[in-house]
């Protein structure tokens, strides 16, 4: 027994997390007040900013050390909303001490306060509103039955440019799904149309509005949900051909095996087995219609949350044109939830393996 | 006893860029009614290719092979169902959809299906995991769903490929007695194609080895040991001779695929 020999090793041991975050926040301290003494924060405020975000974001590194594991993710979830948050304190600071331009960065106070007046206000001029004034639905509909419901959605911007994507959406996802579906299962059809499809492709959407304004009129609607379509039908296509291409062989003969053929083969396991890979498509397709009918909106329309954000440019009134990028996004969010949604209810074993995901993080 | 399983004279030749492969050649396999029958050989020897005809999935090249019907099956009644290796079963239907897609393919209504899909997945052991989706279940469990999905379908004869192959050592081995319980309550006929001799004897009744590619006949073992058996039977001494002479013959098919690979 006393012949045993054991060896300690020794560690240095690292400093609590507590002191080293202490220390930071000291360091910050002082680094902000000697720029800020000196005069220098102004001239430098690129430096300071992007040194203050390192530093506090160490800090809040080093805290997790005390955040329980199971509290974790509502601490991370906190920080995730936090930041935001904080950017935006952090740009309105700036503004009002002057190291940015009120002109071209309005602080979000005021984008809040033209994205109110915009969402309320009725443009005389142009008889236009942003949402068509909802809350004169029911007044109108006293007076003027269904034809002054119609007149008000009729002047809303936002409707215009959901009505233009729906339809393009439409018109060029139930083709592409079709051509796509074709193309994945025949390999004639493939080869004969893949060079064609893939030529297409890569050219930039929008360049075909000046063609699809001769075709159709330059006038009204059609062109330009043509020209959304066009650029929808091609994503659709694409990934739809791509997903059924993608389909498992083995799972194929597993069906035949046990008796489906044709349209049950179809449904029960070609389609299910494609719907991922067609849906990233359709979300892919729904991005690049916002983006169309944006540009196109810049430059050919009268109405629509394109034209407004033109219009506010034209006339030199930043804050609203930062409301108007503000409605954009809240649309392309608001669509690709809607698309997701979707997306749960016709995949629900996705929907499971996600949600099971999103538990397996914190506790990993 | 009759006939289940006639295959004769049974080729396949792969065309390919290179010149023809000729996979299979000139195998036949007679199955009796309620028989089980094990295929074993080298790897790449046509084994699978030969399941694949018997199935229907490819045609053969030449040579005759049928699935006969029992006298009084009912109709409607499907040939054959397949176990496969890579378990098969659909990633979007539930353990209870895809262990009742055969008859829900067949036309089966609803409620019957479910009854017999239920009572299969009570005998494979997963009756608390109907309602999930595969990627929800392990290896071994997903294998159950695919044998249920195959006994459900209650086919002429049941074919499977490799079924256990994916599967590590332990879950293998409590999935060859799992095998052994399922098929001694129903004795279906089975066509199991396997590499491993041990797996073989233990639950075939008779084993037939196959050569080296061109896969054919090489020679064919019958298996005495009485049922019902389980992995204790691999203990003994007899089961020990018969599955090393086995491999006393199918160890030179081997060499002979490994010199051809090196070649």
């Amino acid at each position: 027994m006393s012949g045993q020999r054991t060896v300690s090793l020794r560690f240095p041991r690292p400093a609590p997390a507590w002191l080293k975050s202490l220390l930071m926040l000291v360091g910050l301290v002082i680094f902000n007040g000697v720029l800020f003494v000196f005069g220098g924060w102004k001239k430098n405020w690129i430096v300071a900013i992007t040194a203050n975000f390192v530093g506090v974001a160490l800090v809040l590194e080093w805290m997790t050390a005390y955040v329980s594991a199971r509290r974790l993710s509502a601490y991370e979830r906190a920080l995730s909303i936090g930041f935001p948050i904080a950017m935006l304190v952090a740009w309105e600071l700036l503004v009002r001490g002057g190291v940015l331009s009120a002109t071209w960065f309005p602080p979000p106070t005021k984008v809040a306060r033209a994205l109110w007046d915009l969402a309320t206000e009725y443009d005389r001029f142009n008889k236009t509103s942003l949402l068509g004034r909802p809350w004169l639905i029911p007044q109108i509909y006293s007076q003027q039955g269904w034809a002054g419901v119609k007149a008000l959605f009729a002047e809303s911007h936002l409707w215009a440019t959901l009505m233009r994507i729906f339809a393009g959406f439409i018109a060029g996802s139930i083709p592409g799904l079709i051509i796509g579906i074709a193309m994945g299962i025949s390999r004639t059809m493939r080869v004969m149309l893949d060079p064609v499809i893939s030529a297409l492709y890569v050219i930039p959407k929008i360049t075909i509005l000046p063609l699809m304004m001769l075709i159709f009129t330059p006038f009204g609607e059609t062109y330009k949900i043509v020209t959304v379509a066009i650029s929808v039908f091609f994503v659709v296509l694409i990934n739809t051909m791509a997903g059924v291409k993608g389909v498992e062989p083995i799972l194929v003969e597993a069906g035949k095996n046990y008796g489906a053929t044709g349209v049950r083969l179809f449904w029960h396991v070609i389609i299910p087995s494609a719907l991922p890979v067609i849906f990233a498509g359709l979300r892919l397709a729904l991005g690049t219609a916002l983006i169309v009918i944006v540009a196109i909106e810049f430059v050919r329309a009268k109405s629509g949350v394109g034209y407004i954000t033109w219009y506010y440019w034209e006339v030199l009134n930043p804050p609203k044109m930062y409301a108007g990028l503000i409605v954009i996004m809240l649309l392309g969010v608001v669509l690709t939830y809607g698309l997701m949604s979707v997306e749960g209810l016709l995949m629900p074993w996705q929907r499971r393996r996600e949600q099971r995901q999103v538990i397996e993080v914190p506790e990993g | 006893m009759s006939k289940k399983i006639t295959a004769y004279k049974v080729t396949k030749i792969f065309p390919s860029p290179r010149g023809q492969v000729v996979a299979v050649k000139d195998f036949s396999l007679e199955v009796e009614d309620g028989e089980f029958v094990c295929i074993v050989g080298p790897s790449g020897c046509g084994k699978s290719t030969f399941l694949r005809i018997l199935a229907g999935l490819v045609p053969a090249t030449c040579g005759t092979c049928a699935i006969h019907r029992s006298p009084d099956a009912p109709p409607g009644k499907p040939l054959n169902s397949v176990v496969f290796q890579e378990y098969a079963i659909f990633p979007w239907k539930t353990v209870r959809d895809n262990v009742a897609f055969g008859l829900q393919m067949r036309g089966v209504p609803k409620k019957e299906r479910f009854r017999i899909a239920a009572d299969w997945i009570q005998r494979v052991g997963l009756k608390d995991f109907a309602d999930c989706y595969p990627h929800e279940l392990s290896g071994g469990m997903k294998q159950r769903v695919s044998i249920a999905r195959a006994f459900a379908n209650d086919p002429e004869v049941l074919l499977m490929d490799e079924p256990l192959a994916a599967l590590d050592a332990q879950t293998r081995a409590v999935m060859q007695e799992e095998l052994l319980r399922i098929w001694e309550s129903d004795r279906k006929t089975v066509v199991y194609i396997t590499h491993s001799i041990d797996e073989a004897v233990l639950l075939g009744d008779r084993v037939i080895l196959m050569t080296a590619r061109p896969g054919t006949n090489k020679a064919s073992f019958t298996v005495p040991f009485p049922r019902p058996r389980d992995l204790s039977l691999s203990s003994t001494a007899e089961f020990a001779q018969l599955t090393y002479g086995i491999w006393n013959l199918l160890q030179e098919e081997v060499h002979k695929t490994m010199e051809g690979r090196a070649r």
